[in-house]
């Protein structure tokens, strides 16, 4: 019997479902390995009956928070896939803002008819099995986790931090360059993707496990830089993480 | 009247981008309830950007929207772009359009092949179609494909671009891998046919239908317009983009977390029909050939032609692509530093970007301060645009088709829903902020 799957997202753009499709040819191969009961975004028909669920984007309000835990219920393995689902990503930018101010400019009068809370990954709501990191996820990466579930087997993710992958890919350094990159703290795993089409690291797939302070101190001071900028480009995709630590 | 009384409610509306629901009521054939509503969790995107940097903006926004991230992107960076007087190279608009035709691409054979073609071929979605179909899928697969790494080639990836900076590009590609992806698209152009003859032998599902309505988009003297352009109304004739406010009008309606706008009516249209019914002189020759072949010529008052002029732009977007490549191949590719990044004189200013992505006509409106810092940002996003008209139709669309079975009311929604083809996470995530 091929293996359930259903996909679900909350608060986030869906480029990480799209990564699913731009998988072109391999999502052919894909579906012969495995049944897709509930996707919402391609198919009409739903289940609730399924083996894995894949869950995109970040919970940012209560009422969220009941149809992540009857996924959870439902599901033998919740996988969280991009950066809005895995770490919070870019919308916890708003963490750092009065809620109820931002809510009451934006709708007026009309602001109790629009819940909202900090926005956050969903494993502060349910327990997650594994993790595609990423904004958006990298395609190969999402098939290697998938394919490690499907062994059985714990999807094997980077625990050092993206410089190692930009050194090996003979990057000029983004701190040689007069920008601030926050490569030295960020998990690797996206082959250094900005860097090498000629940006920064965002930060987007999250703090790595154990990041190195004093090293990203030691850059800072090095390159005359100063805490604010770092603490801005650290808000971009760590703001949950952060506030966690 | 076979149904007295039908009772509605699609919770999420499948195959659409985002969480729209559908509710209609009717009691003894009299049609008390017919609404459309978004349920999808606002973002606030137009509040995270204020106290943010002018070069990470466009960073920022792209995730707006996954499907559309190169046109927010641009229409981002074209905003700070207005605000700062930054000007880009010949070269570089040139780039910028490819980038522009690539999603467009993208986004409209994603929304033929994967979304609408199930309604037409009568199954649930494109899964079975994989079997039953291979052939067709795998075309649909080709001509999707070669969008992406088109949008691979000039942006560094398929979703939330790299390489598109304020100012430019931070890289390039080279001449010969653009002259090599030339014939990519030149060889595509069968594929098309075979894609414009499928639509063309179930095109007839499509409700006969119609509802005058006014339409908004981009035009220009000389070119089908999609990076920029002045805002061209079929009702009340063109402005340029800074007059913007006065076209969207956005207003809040309680039952949803996305925004609506109107104009000269009780609502607009934007997207490939709006586009085409204000441009059609404009497109391609293959692209108003495929027109021909649906019979599509302005003004065409039904929706759900939307579908068919996506596809007549997919056609145009290859053909232009292929001339853009040609022109730069003509003027020969300037080479560019590694790592560029353009010297810009940051300076305090308002500035509004508008540019038609593949749902329709996108604006960012951004405020900086001396130090680049964003004071104030407003996005009006095409699918708020559209939220109005598309209930409208509906509303006109339930009495012609009351008589049938409360499953076929239920498909005729949302078959008009989807030919909107709404990007529900754009429109809710992008809710406009009011500043004292």
């Amino acid at each position: 019997m091929k293996p359930k799957v259903a996909f679900f997202d909350f608060a986030g753009c869906e480029g990480d479902q799209l990564q699913i499709a731009n998988l072109e040819e391999e999502l052919l191969t894909l579906l012969g390995q495995v049944k897709v009961v509930s996707f919402r975004e391609v198919m009409k028909e739903h289940s609730d009956n399924y083996d894995i669920a894949f869950i995109e984007g970040s919970c940012t309000r209560l009422q969220d928070e009941d149809r992540l835990k009857q996924i959870r219920k439902n599901a033998k393995i919740v996988v969280a896939i991009g950066s809005c689902a895995t770490i919070g990503g870019i919308n916890c930018i708003r963490n750092y803002k009065d809620l109820d101010e931002v809510r009451k400019t934006v709708y007026g009068e009309n602001a109790k008819l629009f819940d909202t809370y900090a926005a956050r990954p969903i494993d502060a709501v349910i327990t997650v099995d594994a993790y595609v990191h990423g904004c958006p996820i990298d395609r190969d990466e999402f098939l290697q986790v998938v394919k490690s579930l499907l062994l059985g087997k714990k999807p094997d993710i980077p625990t050092y931090p993206v410089c190692v992958e930009c050194k090996k890919n003979e990057n000029v350094c983004a701190f040689e360059r007069g920008q601030f990159c926050v490569g030295p703290v960020t998990r690797a795993g996206c082959n250094s993707c900005c860097v090498n089409e000629g940006t920064i690291c965002w930060g987007c797939r999250g703090l790595v496990d154990n990041p190195n302070e004093n090293a990203q101190k030691e850059v800072l001071i090095k390159y005359g830089l100063t805490v604010d900028d770092a603490i801005g480009k650290f808000r971009l995709y760590f703001g949950w993480q952060e506030s966690k630590k | 009247m076979k149904n007295s009384n039908i009772d509605v409610e699609i919770h999420h509306v499948t195959r659409v981008e985002g969480h729209g629901n559908i509710y209609v009521n009717v009691r003894k054939g009299v049609i008390e309830r017919c609404e459309w509503n978004i349920s999808e969790a606002p973002r606030f995107f137009e509040s995270m950007v204020v106290g943010r940097q002018w070069d990470e903006l466009h960073h920022i926004t792209s995730r707006i929207c996954g499907i559309c991230s190169i046109g927010h992107t641009l229409a981002s960076l074209r905003a700070t772009e207005a605000a700062m007087n930054i000007t880009i190279s010949d070269q570089d608009l040139k780039l910028r359009k490819l980038a522009l035709h690539a999603e467009n691409m993208q986004s409209h054979i994603l929304h033929l092949g994967f979304l609408v073609l199930p309604d037409l071929m009568g199954v649930g979605s494109v899964i079975p179609l994989a079997s039953s179909n291979l052939k067709e899928v795998k075309t649909v697969l080709l001509l999707h494909r070669n969008a992406n790494e088109m949008s691979t080639l000039i942006c560094g990836r398929t979703t939330h671009p790299q390489r598109l900076i304020p100012g430019g590009f931070s890289k390039i590609p080279s001449i010969k891998e653009l002259t090599d992806f030339r014939k990519k698209l030149q060889d595509s152009i069968p594929a098309l046919q075979a894609v414009a003859e499928l639509f063309k032998s179930t095109a007839h599902k499509f409700p006969d239908f119609a509802r005058e309505t006014e339409f908004i988009a981009l035009t220009k003297p000389d070119e089908y317009a999609l990076y920029d352009g002045d805002i061209a109304s079929s009702d009340t004739g063109t402005a340029p983009v800074t007059e913007y406010l006065s076209f969207t009008n956005e207003y809040i309606v309680p039952i949803s977390t996305a925004k609506r706008a109107k104009h000269a009516r009780e609502s607009y249209m934007v997207g490939a029909l709006a586009r085409l019914n204000i441009n059609f002189e404009k497109l391609s020759p293959l692209a108003k050939k495929i027109a021909g072949m649906f019979d599509l010529k302005p003004v065409c008052h039904n929706p759900f032609m939307n579908n068919i002029a996506q596809l007549v732009e997919v056609v145009h977007n290859v053909e232009d692509s292929i001339r853009l490549i040609d022109e730069l191949e003509a003027d020969g590719l300037q080479r560019q530093p590694d790592y560029y990044k353009p010297e810009i004189k940051v300076k305090a200013g308002r500035g509004v970007g508008a540019t038609e992505v593949p749902r329709g006509l996108l604006f960012h409106d951004y405020t900086y301060n001396e130090k680049g810092v964003c004071t104030k940002a407003n996005c009006v996003i095409p699918t708020n645009q559209n939220h109005g008209n598309i209930e409208l139709d509906m509303k006109d669309l339930l009495p012609k088709v009351l008589d049938k079975t409360e499953k076929e009311i239920e498909l005729s929604l949302e078959m008009l829903v989807r030919a909107y083809d709404p990007c529900i996470s754009c429109s809710t995530h992008c809710i406009k902020v009011h500043f004292v």
